[in-house]
């Protein structure tokens, strides 16, 4: 199969529409036939990252590249960046408002389950430019 | 157990996906905190919440469940029924508490399967 390039923009202003791209790749795969535990795989670890994006650093873009071997999510943002990588990819560590927690998230549990269902997964941040999370998971 | 026995245990109305009602499901769980959802939750297929905004729908989404039901009387807009419906999502509302709605259903034997302790 010819690899399959998707791209969305990720809306930072509206709660209520984050998941959008996740769930739209999740359609994908399955349409495409990939078996239910890579989509299953793929759809919590983009949607954490979706709801990061949004939550955290106002939007961005993603890119989903998908082959015979695999799926990459790249999700590339704006935002504030994240200060202290190895902390933040510890179970429990947030830095997520209170509001955010009245909405069901902000358990610090995202990064950790992201690199749970992923085989790779790069975190690259910069303070003030943004975050990029490139995100591999094979089949 | 089959969602229409979920129903009637927890007196709830059904919200949309009406024809899901004689889907069998064999555990379920309980969260307000969709975070904890996606980390903990694995093959569980109804979603016991007092929460109504959309992000509920997305995360029973990606976990491929079958159904949601909002507890202690908590109404979902128009707008989160459809999604749930767009996605063939089964949505139910109860005026049970959370801990009553959980109790009911795993007193009648509709277990978490699994992820009791972490
Ligand atoms: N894209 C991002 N931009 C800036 N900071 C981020 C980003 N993603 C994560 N962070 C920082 O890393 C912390 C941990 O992220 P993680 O996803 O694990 O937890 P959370 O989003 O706070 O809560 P949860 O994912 O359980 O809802 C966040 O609280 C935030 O401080
Ligand atoms: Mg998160």
């Amino acid at each position: 199969m010819e690899p399959i390039i998707l791209k969305y923009q990720v809306d930072g202003s509206d709660f209520s529409m984050a998941g959008e791209a996740s769930s739209s790749v999740k359609k994908t795969l399955k349409q495409l036939g990939f078996s239910p535990d890579l989509i299953r795989r793929v759809a919590i670890a983009m949607y954490e990252g979706e709801i990061n994006m949004v939550i955290h650093a106002d939007g961005g873009e993603a890119t989903v590249e998908i082959s015979q071997s695999g799926v990459r999510i790249i999700l590339a943002d704006h935002g504030p960046g994240i200060k202290d990588v190895a902390l933040a990819m510890q179970e429990g560590y947030s830095t997520a408002p209170d509001e955010v927690r009245n909405l069901g998230f902000g358990a610090g549990m995202g990064l950790p389950n992201i690199k749970k269902y992923s085989d790779d997964l790069k975190v690259e941040t910069e303070l003030g430019v943004g975050t990029t999370l490139t995100i591999q998971i094979n089949t | 157990m089959k969602l229409s026995k979920v129903c009637e245990l927890l007196d709830a109305e059904i919200l949309c996906c009406e024809e899901g009602l004689d889907t069998e499901v064999k555990s379920a769980c309980g969260s307000d905190m969709m975070s904890d959802v996606l980390a903990f939750v694995k093959d569980q297929s109804i979603l016991l919440t007092g929460l109504v905004n959309p992000q509920t729908v997305r995360t029973a989404q990606m976990m491929d469940m079958k159904c949601i039901v909002f507890v202690r009387g908590k109404r979902p807009d128009e707008a989160v029924v459809s999604l749930a419906e767009e996605n063939g999502i089964m949505v139910m509302a109860s005026a049970y508490r959370m801990y009553t709605a959980c109790g009911i259903l795993y007193a009648n034997g509709l277990y978490s399967e699994g992820i009791d302790k972490v």
